[in-house]
């Protein structure tokens, strides 16, 4: 259902100023939401100011100066640091994207960082994905075959394979679905532009054999029709990719099997 | 993420710090013009009633409807009228499956809202 406030124990109060550094010219500031679960209190933003003289180009760059030089207790989650593997997708300055492929130079003014928008959070910038994750595994992320399995590997023709572009480069970091209205209001059983994408991935893949029974299952008011193209998803893949078009795709093969 | 079990922990902010897009503003006028369309559309089902059951009530009637007020409500369901039917038009672009790379979005955005208030002002002129 729709609810526009915060629940009681989301409401984000002030949170504590850590203090400059010291002989710095070059100083940003970074407002971050807070949340620790043994505390028992609501969520907080704290504010910290950064050298920019001294740190990297991109938003991870500076969340790991202020994990490593500042407060050590701020928690996030990175790994690959280049875009590849989704770890640290998070709200920055209004929008989902991967902290370590955002550059700083890209934000006017203070550099305001929340976790993945309408998700329960474990702590500080971490959201739960548990349920993503369940959406992710039930549209059936594999290649599903009925015939005998051939003595090499499967084939595909090279246009065939051309149909994958696009689609197969989703990391999963959530940023899509996070971002979309609708996926908020309806996310229990919307299914989500990143697991439609998906979807929609191994509907159109050449080999799969069970087009009929993936559209059969998405065939459903909520987990496909909640779609508004309402775009946001597209506009904030931080790969490029473009999941509201994989949406538009699969309700056309819903229609074009039916007349 | 709505009606998930989330235990004790907290919602993450969503309206609170998205920053606003043009893509989600013009798709949520859509839906706010349409389910507004019917005040509109009310009031002139009711204006015919009114000059069906006689001339004194339809005197009051059409007293109300043209009224500054009445003339105020008139005025926004026409320019909501053309929005709707702008907006109309995209979604049916968008089933046909084109349309989706984020530079049409954008024109078709403005489009969208530059039309409805050019031929909102064209309406006024013919009318």
């Amino acid at each position: 259902m729709v609810q526009f406030t915060l629940p009681k124990n989301s409401k984000i109060t002030t949170g504590k100023t850590w203090p400059k550094p010291d002989g710095a010219t070059n100083i940003r500031k970074f407002q971050i939401y807070r949340w620790n679960p043994d505390d028992g209190a609501n969520p907080r933003v704290d504010t910290y100011f950064i050298d920019m003289d001294t740190c990297g180009p991109m938003v991870l760059d500076a969340l790991i100066k202020i994990k490593n030089e500042i407060d050590p207790t701020l928690t996030f989650r990175r790994s690959c640091r280049e875009g590849i593997c989704g770890s640290c997708a998070m709200n920055i300055d209004g929008i989902n994207t991967l902290a370590c492929i955002y550059g700083m130079d890209e934000i006017k003014g203070d550099v305001k960082i929340y976790p993945l928008p309408h998700m329960p959070v474990v702590k500080d910038l971490i959201p739960d994905l548990t349920h993503f994750y369940a959406q992710h595994e039930s549209i059936m992320p594999w290649l599903e075959t009925r015939t005998n399995t051939p003595q090499k590997e499967w084939r595909q023709s090279i246009e065939d394979r051309e149909k994958l572009d696009g689609l197969y480069e989703c990391v999963m970091c959530a940023c899509c679905s996070t971002s979309c209205p609708s996926y908020w209001w309806n996310g229990d059983r919307y299914l989500g532009p990143a697991a439609l994408l998906h979807a929609y991935r191994w509907i159109v893949d050449s080999r799969d054999e069970a087009t009929g029974e993936r559209l059969d299952d998405l065939e459903d008011p909520f987990k496909l029709y909640r779609c508004h193209t309402i775009m946001n998803c597209t506009k904030t893949c931080p790969k490029g990719l473009n999941p509201a078009k994989s949406i538009a795709e699969i309700k056309k093969m819903m229609v074009e099997r039916t007349v | 993420m709505a009606d998930v079990n989330r235990g004790n922990r907290p919602l993450s902010p969503h309206l609170q710090v998205y920053r606003p897009q043009l893509n989600m503003i013009t798709s949520i006028l859509t839906r706010i013009t349409g389910i507004s369309l019917l005040v509109g559309a009310f009031l002139i089902v009711w204006w015919f009633i009114a000059a069906a059951s006689g001339p004194e009530y339809y005197a009051y009637a059409n007293a109300i409807i043209t009224s500054w007020f009445g003339d105020l409500v008139m005025l926004g369901s026409l320019w909501a009228l053309w929005y709707h039917a702008l907006a109309g038009v995209r979604h049916l672009v968008w089933d046909t499956g084109r349309g989706f790379d984020l530079d049409t979005v954008a024109k078709m955005s403005w489009g969208v809202i530059v039309g409805s208030f050019a031929l909102t002002v064209f309406t006024i002129i013919v009318i």
